[in-house]
């Protein structure tokens, strides 16, 4: 089965090639659609065949190598791939979540002019993705985390006619390429360390292998897994970098859901996971991971609660999310990092996609109406649920399973997260408390979203509030099986504290047990307080939600007597705390400026300067010295005349 | 036949362009399509060098020709000498794939006194092959001379506004440098007999043994490096090139961008490096950061152009930086990174200034304010331009990635680790230089409305490209076609500087005998 490994990223290939080159010609829906679907759940079918192989095999690390792709001295790379529990895990989200995400996009994109560019850049970024995460070296996980982010940029900037998109997808390649800065300052660093140590490669099996050769909690690791985290920053929208993802917003829906919140922004967890040898060993890296993840999932958490675009708070939502599974693997809870991955995949896709059905209706209504009102404004729904019951039901699960109320996915994936940052001997109970308050403003946005789009009065102006219609059964279907895995996704998980067997930790055992075992990452506790712990936080999230309830739904006149008592607070997280402005004011303008000093300053003044000067200085010499040759014979002979004088006089006074 | 296909691929274009001047200036058509010929026969004719399996194996020179030539008396004595090996084997194939693209691209630009042009066209093809083939350097100097006038006159007569002032400046600026490598060689040979050494003419290999004193090879190595490096072009020695390029026709941008830049960061890998590995042990360190500062300088000064032949002009220093790091890494991935990315520069460079091209010819103007939106009226550009785009940002899976990653890795096993770093930052300035141009230009509404009515590439534009966007993807994927052929000839080139620095030991900065123990 292994051996068939290659067909996995293939598929989605192929159907990119067909439907970029021939999509335009073909112009029917169903097959441009079907064949970028079918391609894909191909690519599932094929997942399933060698996630399956792999749970009956005891031997769980295969390579197999296509070819060679750079051949030079010490420096040999392969295109190879890796199938161990972690990429098995991981192909079967995305292939899984992916091939719900392209049949929604049927129904969604119906009648786009786009329509065949869309699927074809869907497929080619599934490709991109499955590379990412089933390379078997830095350099082919380089090339699929650079193709993710080119299809994003692709993507976000679908409607290119709006300088908006054009401008977020600009700010989302630029701000992921400073994270590539830094993935590959950390693979030269850690080819060139290993190098010195008489091991050169860049293969993540030998990179594990070999990981004892550098010094544990030494510089040259601290600097590597720095260097890559800061990859992981740009790639999962962590501090610093995290500006682009609200703005990448301005693509379909679709691609919000697979890209910007199931599939590619999760890439950064999964290079964590994937060197998790190296990064065991750093555990000052591991602390500015925790703290980093921490202050995101609470920062971008404030600004989750003042947005009224209905996909803006789902993108801060998401930058949040990170967070948590960035403190996750901080504090060496890997297993429980890529478990929150896959449950957020379920339940913020299902969010994403259940928005863009209301965005569909909404979009539906106003134009049936003649309106150009905003179909994302919050502020213009409410009381959707009945008017739209599947999407309402479904979204209502998966914002109780990020909320993380018991029994859902996201209780079992974060509490997992939150006790280890309490626990762990890599944790501190301060990281705890900010992912506890986070997880409360969690439950707060998140339903007052719901308060707000689906209950009370219909806010829709009168127009067009009766066209609003459920959607059809390609945007329904994905929404039903979501939500259902967004309900049971966690079941296997469950903690032993609970009752469970922890499925996904035993089966991720293989990959991160080694390096937890080797540098002695272990969590501490009694029951007892891990049962308090866990009260204290669903406590804080139930506070969330009736606290939205009183405000969103009770008394809806709250928030405005909020708003008015504290403006400056509230404008300023409306503004997302200015820091887009701060970027501008601080790096984008000097750049432009240090840019035109450089041309018109340096260039035009002073090289130029230097050799124009010259020139003129030769032009004036020259004009001297045309006098030297008039050509008068007299003149000459005036010149012989002084040169003899010079010389005799010379010779006499001299002796 | 084989021993003297490459005298007959480096002149087949001059003989081309003496037959040319049998056709009636009159008959453009004809002009054009028999220029592009004899292009074509070159290429033809020079295929059989890339699928020549001796480069894998062997790092010496092939395919030698060795004739005596001028001799006056017994001192001075020059000969025709040529060569290639796996590193010179890859400009000779650039020059004649780049050539008939050059010359197709002037198709419709190209409608003053055409018959001049295109014989143009052909000496300079010549020349640049004898430069890439030359063995002897006086030879060398001849052919690189020669380049020079073509060149002059392409820009001076079939170029834009500012012409004029572009030529004389692209004229002094290498001018200037050619005469003090031309004092430089004459100096070398003067070393060589008056030392008795046992010299036959200006043969290059003969000169690498000569073990030149130091206190000589310093000055020797700054005349080469100075004359080099104004062709790179290095900073601060770059200004020419904006204006060249900027005012060039098409087909010349095409060129000088393609192939003759390509002679500075050649004469470096053939001449300055190996003639003066001494004397390079003092000077690389400058050199090497005065190539990350193009990097950086030519990026920033990039993003904020409003002309977008300009603006590729100064992405073209950035480029050249990375070459210029990778060599001198002076280790197998770095040079291999420097050469790889000469040609990379050849490819997605050129294929940008065909692009300007396509859109001068259309609304003769390239001010990037006013364009805007054409993606919608030019689809198939438009996905042309971006994989030119994201080819040369460096995108993994095209060609400028594999240039770069090597170029870096290069640079950051030897003592150039720092360097290397600051380097990398230009990756993200690639970006933002290039996606805000492709922004301005292709994405958006359309505002003008000249832009209205434009149309998309003719089937003659698209076949211009096509090659361009294959080998985007060849040497992206698969670039150990190119990199088994040329690793040899890197190696020996290696062996050869190591051999005469170990004979010296420079305690201040063993840079190199570092890298090469590093092995």
């Amino acid at each position: 089965m292994y051996d068939y490994l290659w067909l996995i990223p293939f598929f989605p290939l192929v159907g990119f090639v067909f439907n970029g080159l021939f999509g335009k010609k073909i112009r029917n829906e169903a097959v441009i659609g079907g064949i970028g679907t079918l391609m894909i759940f191909l690519s599932f079918l094929v997942s399933c065949g060698n996630f399956y192989a792999l749970l009956q095999d005891s031997e769980k690390v295969h390579q197999r190598v296509i070819a060679s792709w750079m051949s030079v001295g010490d420096l040999q790379v392969d295109w190879g791939f890796l199938l161990d529990p972690l990429s098995a895990l991981m192909i079967l989200i995305i292939t899984g979540v992916g091939t719900l995400i392209h049949l929604y996009s049927i129904g969604y994109m119906h009648g786009e002019t786009g329509f065949y560019r869309f699927f074809a850049y869907l497929n080619l970024f599934c490709f991109s993705m499955l590379m990412l995460v089933l390379g078997n070296n830095a350099l082919v996980m380089f090339v699929g985390w650079e193709g993710v982010g080119l299809c994003s940029y692709l993507l976000i900037g679908y409607y290119f006619e709006k300088k908006s998109a054009g401008d977020a997808a600009k700010k989302a390649f630029v701000v992921n390429r400073i994270g590539d800065f830094g993935f590959l300052c950390g693979l030269l660093t850690l080819f060139w360390a290993l190098g010195n140590k008489g091991v050169w490669t860049i293969n993540f099996v030998e990179i594990a292998e070999n990981a004892h050769l550098l010094e544990s909690g030494g510089l040259i690791v601290t600097v590597v897994t720095l260097a890559f985290f800061l990859g992981a920053c740009g790639k999962s929208a962590q501090i610093p970098l995290f500006t682009w993802l609200p703005d990448a917003m301005e693509g379909p829906t679709p691609v919000s859901a697979l890209i910007h919140a199931a599939t590619m922004v999760t890439a950064g967890v999964y290079m964590i996971g994937r060197m998790n040898g190296l990064f065991a060993m750093a555990p000052d890296t591991m602390m500015t991971i925790a703290v980093v993840g921490a202050c995101t999932a609470l920062f971008a958490a404030t600004i989750g609660l003042a947005q009224n675009d209905i996909k803006r708070v789902l993108a801060y939502s998401t930058v949040s999310q990170l967070g948590y599974m960035f403190l996750a693997m901080g504090v060496g809870a890997f297993t429980a990092g890529i478990f929150h991955l896959m449950t957020h995949a379920f339940f913020k896709a299902c969010l994403f996609l259940g928005s863009g059905s209301v965005i569909h209706g909404m979009h539906h209504g106003y134009h049936h109406a003649h309106l150009k009102d905003d179909p994302q404004d919050m502020r213009n729904m409410g009381g959707l649920r009945k008017k739209m019951p599947i999407t309402f039901w479904t979204f209502l699960l998966s914002t109780i399973a990020i909320a993380g109320i018991p029994l859902f996915s996201g209780f079992f994936s974060k509490d997992e997260i939150l006790w280890w940052s309490f626990g762990s001997n890599r944790g501190h109970w301060l990281l705890w408390l900010v992912g506890a308050v986070a997880a409360g403003m969690t439950a707060f946005y998140m339903f007052r979203l719901v308060f707000m789009t689906f209950f009370g009065e219909q806010r829709t102006d009168p127009r067009a509030k009766d066209h609003i219609p459920e959607s059809g059964l390609t945007i329904t279907i994905p929404l039903m099986v979501l939500a259902a895995l967004a309900v049971v996704g966690g079941y296997i998980g469950i903690p032993a504290i609970l009752g469970g067997a922890n499925h996904i930790k035993q089966f991720l055992d293989p990959v991160f047990g080694k390096a937890i075992a080797l540098n002695q990452i272990e969590a501490h506790g009694t029951h007892a307080l891990e049962y308090s712990l866990m009260a204290v936080s669903v406590g804080i999230a139930v506070f969330g939600i009736f606290l939205a309830w009183v405000m969103y739904v009770k008394n809806p006149a709250l928030p405005a007597r909020f708003v008015a008592s504290f403006p400056g607070l509230w404008k300023a997280v409306f503004n997302k705390w200015y820091i887009d402005e701060l970027y501008d004011a601080v790096f984008v303008n000097n750049c432009k400026r240090i840019g035109t000093f450089l041309w018109k300053g340096f260039d035009v003044r002073i090289v130029d300067g230097i050799v124009n000067g010259t020139a003129w200085v030769v032009k004036g010499i020259g004009s001297g010295l045309r006098y030297t040759q008039t050509g008068f014979l007299h003149n000459y002979a005036m010149g012989m005349v002084v040169g003899v004088v010079v010389i005799v006089g010379y010779y006499i006074l001299g002796k | 036949m084989a021993d003297y296909l490459l005298s007959l691929i480096t002149f087949f274009p001059l003989l081309g362009m003496l037959m040319l001047l049998f056709i009636p200036r009159d008959n453009a058509g004809l002009l054009k399509s028999f220029a592009l010929a004899v292009t074509l026969i070159t290429f033809f004719i020079s295929l059989p060098l890339a699928f020549d399996d001796i480069f894998a194996s062997s790092g010496a020179m092939q395919y030698r020709e060795f004739h005596e030539w001028i001799s006056i008396g017994s001192f001075f004595k020059m000969n025709y000498n040529i060569g290639i090996d796996g590193i010179s084997l890859w400009l000779v194939m650039l020059t004649t794939f780049i050539m008939p693209i050059a010359t197709l691209s002037t198709w419709k630009s190209v409608d003053k006194n055409v018959k001049g042009f295109m014989a143009l066209l052909l000496l300079l093809e010549t020349a640049m092959l004898g430069a890439f083939v030359s063995l002897d350097l006086f030879l060398f100097y001849i052919f690189w001379e020669l380049m020079l006038i073509p060149m002059y006159f392409m820009i001076g007569i079939w170029g834009g506004k500012n012409r004029i002032y572009a030529a004389v400046k692209f004229f002094i600026f290498t001018a200037v440098g050619s005469l003090l490598m031309l004092v430089a060689i004459i100096y070398i040979y003067y070393y060589a007999v008056t030392a008795g050494a046992p010299i036959e003419g200006f043969g290059v290999q003969e000169f690498y043994q000569l073990g030149i004193p130091s206190g000589i090879q310093h000055w020797l190595f700054l005349a080469f490096a100075f004359s080099f490096a104004i062709k790179v072009p290095m900073f601060p020695v770059h200004t020419w090139l904006p204006d060249a390029h900027t005012e060039a026709p098409t087909a010349g941008s095409v060129i000088l961008a393609a192939i003759l830049l390509k002679m500075g960061t050649y004469g470096y890998i053939r001449f300055a490096i190996p003639l003066f590995p001494e004397a390079l042990q003092t000077y690389l360190p400058y050199l090497a950061f005065l190539s990350v500062v193009g990097i950086i300088y030519g990026s920033l000064v990039a993003m904020m152009q409003d002309d977008v032949k300009k603006l590729v002009a100064y992405s073209s220093v950035a480029h050249l930086g990375f070459v210029m790091l990778g060599i001198f890494a002076l280790n197998l991935q770095g040079m291999a990174g420097g050469i790889i990315q000469m040609v990379n520069h050849g490819i997605s460079t050129g294929a940008l200034f065909l692009i300007v091209g396509f859109l001068y010819e259309r609304r003769h103007t390239r001010q990037i304010s006013e364009f805007g939106g054409l993606a919608h009226k030019m689809p198939i550009l438009a996905t042309i331009f971006l994989i030119i785009t994201f080819s040369s940002i460096g995108l993994p899976g095209t060609n400028g990635f594999v240039g770069e990653f090597l170029a870096l890795v290069g640079a950051f096993e030897s003592g150039l680790r720092w360097y290397a770093v600051v380097a990398t930052t230009g990756v993200i300035f690639a970006a933002v230089y290039m996606l805000w141009m492709y922004q301005r230009v292709m994405f958006g509404k359309i505002t003008n409305p000249e832009n209205e009515k434009l149309k998309d590439l003719s089937v003659r534009e698209i076949v211009l490209m096509v090659p361009l966007v294959i080998f985007v993807f060849w040497i992206g994927i698969a670039p150990n076609t190119f990199l088994s052929k040329m690793n040899p000839a890197i190696e020996q080139l290696l062996i050869q500087v190591k051999s005469q620095q170990v004979a010296v030991v420079d305690p201040v900065l063993p840079v190199i005998a570092q890298n090469l123990e590093l092995k």
